[in-house]
């Protein structure tokens, strides 16, 4: 299915010794050095690597973006068939963007103005570069929606973004960038912010509407699984630099540098994987009881100051966590697995039965609540957002202690210290503020902080899915450490079934406020019963270009369902009938 | 729609109400005493006393309240104990020109905020944006008294362009509506700048460079509307502001509205025009935040009234 290799031909978009420096003139740091690729017709290129690569800088800098004065292209030549994009005068470039060469973004949410109805924004980009009545514009944005099969493509036209779904905004984005049948399609991260049912729907798209108009697609990904779906060829960047180029079949197969090598080593696989949690049994104690939770939000508004119909956010949860094991909560965005973690921490009001360490939150008094906290702690998804940025590393870590009234200040030191070594974090790193630390040493920060009062039960939500592939394996190794060396039981929040399959000891699939389906991990992956673990399990980008997906008939949208009782199927296994 | 409108109206009449109490009990607790300024100082005691129990001033606080709010209830806001006229008449009769002031005012300080915010972001950082950030400090922190004066001595006085007080004319409305709109101008100006910088540095405006729009484009169509949303709750919360600046401006410019009705009514502690244009006020600014969260949702199809 990878379209025409195009060789021999001419390439669409040639980028040779691109240099992109920051810092101005003064002082240059080259941020993106020496990158030359070139891409044909009809063919996916894919540009690969962790954050700060360089990766997206170099799409704004053939879009002629680039935020001006921070960052400036210091050498090199962009050509677009036989243009030299850099020599064009703003004008000129103004009309290439957007006809062109088109870009789509990563984040849905926010890229689509929230002021304008979709139809304005698509007809917006037509009238902009073609000579058309308004009423013909109109006609091609309506067929440009039909096209990323939006259903009542003419009715839509009238919707604003909030009133689509984030899967839908990324179809209105990429029928406003292919309305106008581009030469160069660039994708930047198109899918890193879906549900992964929902980007496998998007990838197929976008490789089916490549085969009709036979754009060449410039594809930016972090994510090694799209590579070897989509890609024709790969380009994988560090540091700003091209460290390896080549056919994605090859390159998959064998990697000539190291780096490749390590970074595909590092990517979590299902089935697979090096640091792949062994089987083990547990025996009771649990550390983590959870029986009938339910969380209802307040709805707003109502006659005078009455309220409205409350949200259900999470409709009757019940699962175990027995000391040293790792149950994980998967599903998509709004399932309630989230706001799960919340109620167990006492952010959110619950009703239902929360069991910790044989004592009954339910009706927590002043002391209770306090105890809880110490024996339950929680790390957060971002580790940028969730640290106090004007504190020091060693006060974040200490804080919980200093709550606590937990030794003398001496004692305290040496603990957190001891906490800083734990975690891999260098000794000096207790008087250094949270912007000092990349992401991963941040989380391991947050993990030291998390640790501090030696709870029974650590809430990770999303811990790990803000992190590049490599980060992520070492900070998922130090989970898996701690809680062998402490004994602590982990409810691992994720999104992501393949770094779940590495982790966990068990899995819950949440869908709808409910849990679907529970066992365990060997049961969950080789035996899917449920449709919906099934079609999630499934979806998820492979990262083996010969593995293709058998995917192409997705099972339809399940919709709420109603409450199934949970039925064992197996020893351990228990799964919600379907309708 | 019609359900929010009620229950906004609903809450409209409790505030004007709180308003009344406090009011009320504020010039109850007053130590100048009205009676003194109705008989004049040469008056008798009995002469004192007669008046005063003709107003009904002897009465307890909750009594005279009552007989206030009763009256107030069936529209009537009472008389001037000094210019023997009705309140509801003296208020009817100034009541345009304090509007026609307001409205320019606003005017002035929406489009002098606005460009100055506007042109400021644009130039972020450079020497054009602390200038115009600087004088609209200077804006924010001269009292409206001296800028008013200032004004009326450089283009009434030395320039001889305007007149220097009165009402009639649309040239003698220049200089109170902009002594009026140059301290919110001040305001505005910041929160433009940083409200568009925010909104400069969002997605959708890269993705709408992406498209090729032109650079004004980007600015007018897809930049202004999400950054004056702000704004516009602003203008509601403005006008209590602008009430108290309607005052010291129709003073100094001989203005005649309800803020120079005001200020003469509190040197002679008339009472029932103080609480008359009080009332009033406090029905602009309700009536003037319920506009502004009307207005809202046409700018904003995220925000639902409800």
């Amino acid at each position: 299915m990878p379209g025409p290799d195009g060789a021999g031909t001419a390439p669409v978009l040639s980028v040779s010794n691109l240099t992109v420096t920051v810092g101005g003139t003064a002082h240059p740091r080259a941020v993106v050095s020496g990158l030359s690729f070139d891409l044909r017709r009809g063919e996916t290129l894919c540009l690969a690597g962790e954050s700060g690569s360089g990766k997206s800088i170099t799409s704004l800098a053939i879009m002629g973006l680039l935020p001006k004065p921070a960052t400036r292209l210091a050498s090199g030549t962009i050509r677009l068939g036989d243009t030299e994009l850099t020599a064009l005068p703003e004008r000129a470039l103004r009309k290439i963007r957007g006809d062109r060469i088109a870009m789509i973004f990563q984040e849905p949410m926010t890229s689509l103005n929230p002021v304008l109805s979709v139809g304005r924004q698509l007809t917006e980009t037509i009238l902009n570069h073609r000579d058309v009545s308004a009423r013909e514009a109109e006609r091609m944005a309506v067929e440009a929606l039909d096209a990323v099969r939006i259903p009542r493509a003419g009715e839509r036209m009238k919707s604003f973004p909030h009133e689509m779904s984030g899967g839908q905004r990324q179809r209105v984005m990429i029928a406003m960038a292919l309305a106008l049948r581009p030469d160069v399609l660039i994708a930047d991260e198109p899918t890193t912010a879906l549900d992964v049912t929902v980007q496998a729907q998007v990838l197929d798209l976008l490789r089916d509407l490549q085969k009709d108009f036979g754009t060449a697609v410039l594809l930016i990904t972090h994510d090694m699984g799209v590579v070897a779906e989509m890609g024709n060829r790969v380009v994988v960047m560090r540091h700003g630099r091209k460290v390896e180029e080549g056919e994605t079949k090859a390159f998959f197969q064998a990697q000539q540098t190291p780096y490749a090598h390590e970074l595909l080593a590092a990517v979590p696989r299902i089935g697979s994987g090096p640091g792949r949690q062994a089987v083990r049994a547990f025996e009771k104690p649990l550390a983590l009881e959870v029986n009938g939770l339910e969380v209802r939000y307040p709805g707003k508004g109502g006659v005078l100051w009455g309220k409205g119909m409350p949200v259900h956010a999470v409709k009757g949860v019940s699962f175990n966590i027995a000391s040293g094991e790792t149950l994980s909560l998967v599903g998509e965005s709004g399932c309630g697995k989230s706001t799960t973690a919340r109620a167990l921490v006492g952010l959110a009001p619950y009703s239902g039965d929360v069991v910790l360490g044989g004592r009954n939150l339910g009706g927590r008094d002043a002391a209770g609540t306090k105890q809880a906290k110490r024996d339950l702690a929680m790390v957060f998804q971002d580790p940028y957002a969730s640290l106090d940025p004007r504190m020091t590393a060693g006060d974040l870590v200490r804080e919980p202690l200093d709550i606590h009234g937990i030794g003398t200040k001496s004692e305290r030191r040496e603990r957190v210290v001891e906490l800083f070594e734990r975690v891999g974090l260098s000794p000096d790193a207790p008087g250094r503020y949270p912007h000092e630390f990349s992401g991963g040493q941040r989380q391991r920060l947050a993990i030291a902080r998390a640790l501090a009062l030696r709870p029974k039960v650590i809430v990770a939500d999303e811990s790990v899915s803000a992190l590049d592939v490599s980060v992520q394996a070492r900070v998922l190794d130090l989970l898996r450490t701690l809680q062998s060396e402490f004994g602590i039981a982990y409810l691992f929040i994720s999104h992501d079934m393949a770094v779940v399959e590495n982790i966990s000891d068990r899995v819950a699939v949440m869908f709808d406020g409910r849990i679907l389906e529970t066992a365990s991990r060997d049961q969950l992956f080789s035996n899917p019963r449920h449709p919906y673990t099934q079609r999630l399990i499934e979806a998820v980008p492979v990262p083996d270009p010969t593995r293709q997906r058998e995917r192409r008939t997705l099972v339809p949208v399940l919709a709420a369902q109603g409450a199934a009782p949970l039925v064992e199927v197996e020893p351990g296994h228990w799964v919600a009938t379907v309708h | 729609m019609a359900l929010y409108l009620l229950r906004r109206l609903v809450q409209a009449a409790l505030i004007l109400l709180g308003v009344s109490v406090i009011t009320f009990a504020l010039l109850y607790l007053l130590p100048a005493d009205p009676v003194r300024q109705i008989a004049g100082r040469s008056a008798t005691v009995q002469t004192v006393e007669n008046i005063r129990r003709q107003l009904g001033l002897d009465q307890p606080f909750l009594v005279q309240y009552g007989r206030y709010l009763l009256n107030l209830l069936q529209g009537d806001l009472g008389r001037s104990y000094l210019q023997r006229s009705e309140v509801a008449e003296l208020i009817v009769a100034r009541l345009p020109a304090t509007l026609l002031l307001m409205a320019a005012g606003i005017l002035c300080e929406l489009v002098i905020g606005i460009a100055m915010g506007l042109w400021a972001a644009v130039r972020r950082g450079t020497p054009t944006d602390r200038a115009l950030m600087v004088s609209s400090f200077v804006g924010v922190s001269a009292p409206q008294f001296v800028v008013g004066l200032l004004l009326l001595y450089v283009f009434g006085v030395r320039l001889g362009w305007l007149p220097i007080s009165g009402y009639g004319t649309a040239a003698h409305l220049v200089l109170p509506a902009l002594t009026l709109g140059l301290l919110g101008a001040g305001w505005y100006a910041r929160m433009v700048r940083s409200s568009m910088i925010d909104v400069l540095r969002q997605d959708y405006i890269r993705t709408a460079r992406a498209k090729g729009l032109k650079g004004s484009t980007v600015l007018f169509r897809h930049a202004l509307p999400n950054a004056i949303l702000p704004i516009v709750a602003m203008i509601g919360i403005d006008i209590g502001i602008f009430m108290s600046g309607v005052v010291v401006v129709e003073s100094v410019f001989g203005w005649p509205g309800i803020g120079q009705l005001a200020w003469q009514a509190i040197q002679r502690v008339d009472i029932p025009i103080i609480m008359g244009v009080t009332l009033v006020s406090a029905l602009a600014i309700v009536l003037g935040n319920l506009l502004a969260d009307l207005i809202a949702p046409f700018i904003d199809p995220r925000i639902k009234l409800r």
